[in-house]
């Protein structure tokens, strides 16, 4: 079939980006500075993506996104550093924990709307951080201690996870229900939806994948601080969202390799970075004010040549 | 086809703060029948829908769906028991392709599982290929297949309008509950929405409740009327008998003359 055939054509790519990466880092071809660029890059992506489950698809405005970082950062922090349990299992277990958080928060805040539902969300992630700033057992503002556990593999097999998981939910009847309720709300409850089920569904796939994100994050430093999953934090995975495009999933990717890229660089001229990156954001803004990719999939544009578009 | 008691509303009442938009509405309809809901502006009309449809709880009486009391029901629960509805401001998912538009709706129906479609077992792919077939199916009766990949934004007014239709149909209901199916057509589109109307409620068995203000249109199709004005029901009964009532020709006659 054509479509197992696009699959597998995605899936070979994949392995090849891998397989160039992993060889060229061993071979010492990339230094450990653009290793972590790489790194980071994937977590950013994985925290774009997660993100856009809950804005672009769902389209509930959520700016508290740092707060599931910081629970799946912390809690794989505490299992494979105090109780000295294998990274995968913390990968494992922080995704579920930031999952379980998003739970509990999607369910009282996903009853608001829009500026509500931003305030709230964001106050939450508040809470969250300032839990565990006064937690003595994860060191508080000093930060905790964590060992260096990340690398290129689980970062990009996280990216693929995260990307292949949320693109899957999106493509179906699922996924359908949550476009529905971020298109029409009353709508998607008059045809059957149920969709405080299906608001609470995607907070809580988005919640697990930024845990996920966020142990891979805490084990690419020796520290991880409060202070660093602060609402900027936040903003910055909102940015990538709404800079690649509300509801385009490769829109969201293609950000977050755009501005970890252009952040990287930015970092030598340490005086006017904050300058130059939100001249950025701006310029893209003014010219595509949809974001970069609007609606559209990456996928979408490949068709084109064929039909000539639909739109 | 007429048959049995389908719906009954005993009673039924609205009160928002101080003001009683709708009160002590009593109605009923058979298993099969066309029914018209008609009243001037501001009558109460589409209050009463919402409350059929869980939108809005109704503060009094009660609404006996197929032997099963719907008050407090949200309104996905209600159209998941078989009423479904149109909107009087067309709520299409307009960045959704027509056929989406039709699919969201068939979503109940369908069985396959969030973790089938994350995991993309054959589950996933059996009920989705049911969903594609089913909702191509119901685009074709009205005539929007050729129109499937359109974005449902696209489409001209009277053809969206037809897609709500549409959608409300793939939810697969008992009763269909249309809230100015005609509202903004000319004469051509309205004649041609009848005949849909009465085509679609022959070929699936449906009871309809209809809100419409032009009048050929209700007199046309419909069995029986029941006027509201002012939140309280002033007359039922067939269209003949509705023309005659001095009460209904009082409620619109002002308006009727200076409109």
């Amino acid at each position: 079939m054509k479509k197992s055939k696009v699959f597998w054509g995605y899936a070979v790519l994949a392995l090849v980006i891998y397989a160039v990466v992993q060889v060229l880092i061993s071979t010492g071809a990339i230094d450990i500075y653009y290793k972590n660029m790489l790194i980071t890059m994937c977590i950013n992506i994985m925290l774009a993506v997660s993100l856009h489950i809950v804005i672009g698809v769902t389209g509930q405005f959520s700016i508290g996104h740092a707060g599931f970082l910081a629970v799946g950062a912390y809690i794989s922090a505490i299992i494979t550093t105090k109780l000295m349990l294998p990274f995968p299992l913390a990968i494992l277990l922080g995704a579920l924990a930031a999952a379980g958080a998003g739970l509990i928060v999607g369910i009282p805040t996903l009853r608001l709307k829009g500026d509500y539902l931003a305030i709230a969300t964001l106050g939450f992630a508040e809470i969250i951080r300032i839990i565990f700033l006064n937690t003595d057992y994860v060191g508080g503002a000093a930060g905790m201690q964590v060992k260096y556990l990340s690398n290129w593999t689980y970062a990009f097999v996280g990216v693929v996870l995260t990307i292949l998981v949320i693109s899957n939910f999106t493509n179906s009847r699922h996924g359908r229900a949550c476009i529905s309720i971020r298109e029409d709300e009353i709508a998607a409850d008059a045809m059957g939806i149920n969709t405080t089920y299906y608001k609470v569904v995607a907070f809580v796939i988005g919640s697990f994948f930024a845990g996920l994100a966020g142990a891979i994050f805490a084990h690419n430093f020796y520290i991880i601080q409060p202070t660093t999953f602060g609402f900027l934090k936040s903003f910055d995975i909102l940015i990538y969202v709404v800079l690649g495009g509300l509801g385009s999933l490769s829109g969201s990717v293609i950000a977050a390799i755009f501005l970890t890229v252009v952040s990287t660089y930015l970092a030598n001229f340490p005086e006017t970075r904050m300058i130059i990156y939100s001249l950025v954001l701006i310029i893209v803004m003014l010219y595509r004010p949809t974001g970069l990719m609007g609606t559209k999939e990456i996928t979408d544009l490949f068709k084109f040549g064929k039909k000539g578009g639909t739109k | 086809m007429t048959g049995n008691l389908l719906i009954k509303v005993e009673n039924m009442g609205i009160q928002f703060g101080g003001l009683k938009a709708v009160q002590a509405v009593n109605m009923y309809l058979n298993q099969g029948e066309l029914v018209g809901l008609i009243g001037p502006n501001g009558a109460g009309k589409t209050t009463s829908f919402n409350m059929l449809t869980g939108v809005y709880t109704p503060t009094e009486g009660t609404i006996t769906f197929d032997g099963l009391k719907l008050n407090g029901l949200a309104p996905y629960q209600v159209t998941q028991k078989g009423i479904s509805r149109t909107f009087q401001n067309i709520r299409l998912f307009k960045e959704l392709s027509v056929l989406d538009n039709v699919k969201v709706a068939n979503h109940s129906l369908a069985k396959h599982s969030m973790w089938s479609s994350i995991f993309r077992l054959p589950a996933h792919f059996k009920g989705e290929a049911e969903m594609e077939h089913q909702s191509i199916e119901f685009l074709k009766i009205f005539g929007l297949d050729v129109y499937k990949d359109e974005l449902a934004k696209n489409l001209p007014y009277g053809m969206q309008r037809r897609l709500e239709i549409a959608r409300a149909l793939a939810a697969n209901p008992k009763l269909l509950l249309l809230d100015e199916p005609a509202a903004g057509m000319n004469p051509q589109e309205t004649h041609d929405l009848m005949e849909l109307i009465a085509f679609i409620r022959k070929e699936f068995g449906l009871t309809i409740l209809l809100i419409e203000h032009d009048m050929s249109l209700v007199m046309g199709i419909c069995e029986r009327i029941y006027v509201l004005d002012h939140g309280q029901l002033i007359a039922d009964g067939t269209p003949e008998e509705i023309r005659n009532n001095p009460k209904v020709i009082e409620a619109y006659l002002g308006e009727e003359v200076i409109g």
